[in-house]
């Protein structure tokens, strides 16, 4: 028996041939290294991420939560839900929360819930997998399994939104978390600790909507990690990597910039550090490739 | 086009739109609380794109500007970046009451028209419904086709090496077209939507709230 066992909800980027698919190989391979076992939700849903109120009314909403959280309670009673997705662990825990503070919404989802035979009772912890590390692993631990110290790597650590508001990390500030940068010294990458988007936000689904927008605000988070002195970013959000990542060549266009910059997940970071492959760090997910840690990984 | 039910709203609160609100809109029995600061429209990342940012949507509902804010593009422009609510001094969740304000608009018939994220996002929410879970390489086809045929071959021939560095990277997958992935139950998550969407419907015109 593996010495953590959570009740898991990848969530529809993580799936196979989908946009994070990167972050849920990379995660893979930490949990092997860290003895952690995730068990997936059965038949677990989308959350409805963060537009679906476009479509969805607050009750539906809820539900499609509460029927994972259902799903957990029953299939895994005495386990934490974890969730590796920014958005996912946002809705999951936001709807837990706030069914069990209405009973009027808590009473009608469980209707609802009826009509797929399951009761939600809202007494799940629902957390990040950020928040395994720090508090059920720690720093020393995660410090000890260091094979290959990240030298030379300049990391501008990049929260974003959604994994640090409105619930965020225990003990860490909204406008300067510094857990990320601490990982990242853990694993001797040296951290700019100075970079000043940190917790800018990258536009979330409006990437999609207003483009232009969008890379407005990413533009200005690439900037400032090279100002910053970075030679890559990393971040812990699935939403986050994808716009910050994959749009460089628009933003280079748009701008007349010469944006090259990675952007990395700190699982793929740890899973190189911990001496894996580039192939179970899943660095060939990344669109823009980091030499520096290919060379680590490699070596 | 306004709906029946917006009809019935305005006759049930006669000029009092900030009652409507708070008995109607996600979080809305918050509105009452807001004291006209600002912190939440000065720490919008798209706060330059709102035509009323939400401290001033808050006031404009306590002023009977019911059409304005129900047909305004303001909430749409919203992030989800939850900068507004963790700074909020009074504890408002605005992320939700924007989402809330947005959501009933649309519902009374008075969206924006043409506003892209509304469109985009009703597009997810139909995308998520279908299977129980999303399937990005259709979302992101919808998108690119959402202005029309001509539009979108045009959006998807710009879009071309962006998508085959993410089929590159196997982080989309031409498979997705043929089914892709979905709930297995998922008669029974459709039967549970709708009993969702049933009961809402159904409570109208009163305030969910419990204090």
């Amino acid at each position: 028996m593996a010495k953590h066992e959570y009740s898991y909800y990848p969530g529809c980027s993580s799936q196979k041939g989908a946009s994070s698919s990167n972050l849920e190989k990379s995660v893979v391979t930490l949990c092997e290294e860290l003895d952690i076992k995730l068990n997936p939700i059965p038949d677990w849903n989308c959350c409805g991420a963060s537009i679906g109120y476009a479509g969805g009314g607050e009750l539906p909403r809820m539900t499609l939560s509460a029927r994972n959280l259902a799903l957990s309670e029953k299939h895994h009673p005495d386990q934490d839900v974890v969730a590796t997705c920014a958005a996912c662990w946002l809705n999951t825990r936001e709807v837990q929360e706030r069914l069990n503070h209405n009973p009027t919404l808590k009473a009608e989802t469980n209707i609802a819930l009826q009509s797929v035979k399951l009761e939600y009772k809202g007494n799940k912890k629902v957390r990040h997998m950020v928040e395994v590390l720090i508090e059920d692993i720690g720093y020393d631990v995660l410090g000890s399994k260091v094979k290959k110290p990240l030298e030379g790597l300049k990391i501008a650590g990049y929260v974003g939104c959604q994994t640090n508001r409105p619930f965020g990390i225990a003990g860490e500030s909204f406008e300067n978390p510094m857990y990320l940068d601490k990982m990242v010294e853990t694993l001797g990458a040296e951290a700019l600790t100075k970079y000043d988007k940190k917790v800018a936000c990258c536009s979330g689904a409006l990437m999609f909507s207003e483009p232009e927008k969008g890379q407005a605000l990413v533009k200005d988070i690439i900037e400032s990690a090279y100002d910053s002195g970075a030679n890559m970013i990393v971040t812990p959000c699935p939403l986050c990597q994808a716009n910050v990542e994959i749009y460089q060549d628009d933003i280079n266009a748009r701008y007349k910039t010469n944006f090259d910059m990675p952007v990395m997940y700190y699982s793929q970071l740890m899973d190189v550090a911990f001496g894996r492959s580039a192939l179970d760090a899943a660095l060939n997910g990344n669109i823009i490739q980091s030499k520096k840690l290919r060379e680590i990984a490699d070596k | 086009m306004t709906t029946a039910v917006n009809q019935a709203m305005v006759e049930k609160y006669k000029g009092n739109f900030l009652k409507e609100v708070t008995d109607n809109v996600e979080e809305g029995n918050w509105v009452k609380m807001c004291m006209q600061c600002g912190v939440c429209s000065g720490s919008c990342p798209l706060g330059p794109h709102w035509d009323h940012p939400p401290q001033e949507l808050f006031m404009m509902i306590r002023a009977n500007k019911r059409d304005e804010v129900l047909s305004s593009t303001s909430m749409w422009m919203c992030t989800s970046c939850y900068n507004c609510v963790a700074r909020c001094p009074r504890g408002l969740p605005i992320t939700h009451i924007m989402h809330g304000l947005a959501h009933y608009g649309k519902r009374m018939g008075m969206k924006p028209k043409n506003q892209p994220t509304e469109k985009f996002g009703q597009m997810f929410w139909d995308n998520l419904i279908k299977k129980g879970r999303v399937n990005e390489l259709k979302l992101g086809l919808g998108l690119y086709f959402k202005d029309g045929f001509a539009e979108g071959v045009k959006v998807s021939m710009s879009k071309q090496k962006l998508g085959l560095n993410m089929m590159k990277a196997k982080r989309m997958s031409p498979m997705e077209m043929l089914g892709g992935h979905g709930v297995s139950d998922l008669s029974g998550f459709h039967a549970m939507l709708k009993k969702a969407e049933e009961l809402e419907a159904a409570r109208v015109g009163t305030n969910t709230d419990a204090k």
